[in-house]
């Protein structure tokens, strides 16, 4: 029986910013419909980690794949959900004008022109059904709490018909009864795609999530089965080495069973 | 105003009728891609490009005068000039390699400077000011059928290529993952700005054309809950401006630049103003 194609497929990667090295020697496999999550201190790596399988920064040495293509090819497959906190808050746009944003880019003379049709219009309605947003279609993006920002821009990616959801930080800024909210949403998507989210939030992570990406210039990727509360903490407070002697990291890390 | 309607109908002063209908038409361009200037925030980035227009007004008059290039109407020098600018400013920005804001700076001084240095070798008497801040006086029947074909140009394909417009204006890095070429039309969206300014520069002059592309978008963005609505009000915005200030200028025998401008900044403070009280008495 061969492994199925991984999601997210990382070898020997390496990118210095200013010859600072960033990320060294990461080692990465996601398989299909894992729920996983990218941990680690500010200045660590996420963000650059994130935009490597986005294919937005090229690596300086090592190979990417995502979903079996190079990144820039996957993109089509990939639905982005960047933080909330990066719009304009007065931006004149309605949560259906947003969402619609999701279908750009698609094939033939209404691609070109980028213009939306009956059925882009449908599957921006569907997807806000799908985070529970389908009453506030009409109203304007800047009227919203950051909770529902969030799920309108998951609604946002999942109208890319995505077979990979990426967040950038989903639970920063948001108050704890949206952060459940998000939480329940992703649980149900999960079954249909592979979710790579960074986060800084572990205890949102814990629950849900089945792996770890630790990111620290180096990268470690930890099934949550074995992690303890313990090693949350540490996780937290950014002691990093300490779970690297813990744990006996393979090249591929660990690989959840 | 009835003054002004009177002066409209006479056959004596063309040019306050060219005018009222350049400003009209110009209204659509400015409306539309006024409002991407404001969402998207490069405003400044359509203040040097209307600055270096006097660097290819000054270039045509000197071909037209010296050289003897008749063809070459201060008109295309602007519009020329302007999309060079624009192209070299979007570059800039795209590459992100030099500080954006300094080669901004530098277009802007560089390209007045030219301008002025042409205009002191063009022989005979040619006012700066009229350049610099407009002047009706100068607009012909042959500029009206450039600014139309422009504007139709301009609004055309903003219009048509609306959705991805605004989402280079609303995330670019999100459009460009969907495969749209951002970069690209982050330059259309610069030059259909140049283009735009350049439509009204005889009317107010490259100086004040700045604020005749924000300023109606900026009053429009108080009460627009959708793109296509601040669309729609600020072309009706740009056109009650230019009216009224035309009017004004007409009767109480002012320049026209300055005075479509005063109405235009007049409605802003007033608009703002209004809303600060309206959100601050809701508080309550």
């Amino acid at each position: 029986m061969t492994a199925p194609e991984p999601a997210v497929w990382l070898r020997n990667v390496s990118f210095s910013y200013n010859r600072v090295p960033v990320l060294e020697e990461v080692n990465i496999d996601i398989p299909p419909n894992e729920f996983c999550s990218i941990v680690g201190p500010n200045g660590g790596g996420k963000t650059t980690l994130l935009k490597i399988i986005l294919g937005a920064v090229q690596p300086d040495t090592g190979e990417v794949r995502v979903l079996g293509e190079s990144p820039i090819r996957a993109r089509r497959w990939i639905g982005y959900m960047p933080q909330y906190t990066r719009y304009d808050p007065h931006f004149p746009v309605t949560v259906l004008d947003v969402v619609l944003m999701g279908r750009l880019g698609a094939d033939g003379v209404n691609g070109f022109f980028g213009w939306y049709g009956r059925e882009d219009r449908e599957e921006a309605r569907a997807a806000l059904r799908e985070v529970e947003m389908a009453d506030n279609w009409n109203r304007p993006f800047s009227v919203l709490s950051g909770g529902q920002r969030q799920r309108v821009l998951i609604a946002r990616a999942l109208c890319c018909r995505p077979r990979l959801l990426l967040l950038d930080e989903p639970t920063s800024n948001v108050d704890a009864l949206a952060e459940e909210k998000l939480l329940s949403i992703l649980q149900q998507l999960q079954s249909r795609m592979t979710i790579l989210m960074v986060s800084h939030d572990l205890g949102f992570v814990s629950t849900v999530v089945r792996s770890v990406i630790c990111v620290n210039r180096r990268v470690l990727v930890h099934p949550t089965s074995e992690l303890t509360g313990e090693t949350i903490r540490e996780i937290y407070g950014g002691d990093f080495r300490m779970i690297r002697h813990d744990h006996r990291c393979s090249e591929q890390g660990h690989i959840r069973v | 105003m009835s003054e002004f309607i009177q002066a409209l109908h006479d056959p004596g002063i063309p040019f306050l009728r060219y005018a009222l209908l350049a400003g009209l038409l110009a209204s659509v361009s400015f409306g539309v891609v006024g409002t991407y200037v404001v969402t998207r925030k490069i405003s400044y980035i359509a203040g040097a490009i209307s600055h270096c227009m006097l660097g290819g007004i000054g270039a045509a008059l000197y071909a037209q005068t010296v050289v003897g290039w008749t063809w070459c109407t201060p008109m295309l020098g602007a519009v020329g000039s302007a999309l060079v600018a624009a192209v070299v400013i979007g570059l800039v920005s795209l590459r992100g390699q030099q500080r954006e804001d300094t080669v901004i700076g530098a277009l802007w001084a560089t390209g007045m400077a030219i301008g002025l240095l042409f205009l002191a070798k063009t022989p005979g008497y040619f006012d700066p000011m009229s350049v610099l801040f407009g002047n009706i006086l100068l607009i012909s029947k042959h500029d009206l059928w450039l600014v139309s074909a422009l504007d139709i140009l301009v609004a055309g394909l903003a219009l048509l290529f609306h959705n991805k417009l605004l989402g280079i204006c609303f995330d670019e890095e999100f459009t460009e993952l969907r495969g749209v070429n951002a970069g690209g039309y982050y330059l259309l969206l610069i030059c259909l700005t140049a283009l735009t300014v350049a439509l009204l520069v005889r009317v107010v002059g490259i100086v004040l054309v700045i604020a005749l592309l924000t300023l109606p978008a900026a009053v429009a963005g108080y009460f627009a809950r959708r793109i296509r609505q601040m669309m729609v009000l600020s072309i009706v915005f740009c056109m009650l401006f230019t009216v009224t200030g035309l009017a004004y200028s007409y009767v109480f025998n002012l320049p026209s630049g300055p005075s479509i401008i005063m109405f235009a900044g007049g409605a802003y403070l007033v608009v703002t103003i209004v809303s600060r009280f309206v959100k601050w008495f809701a508080h309550d």
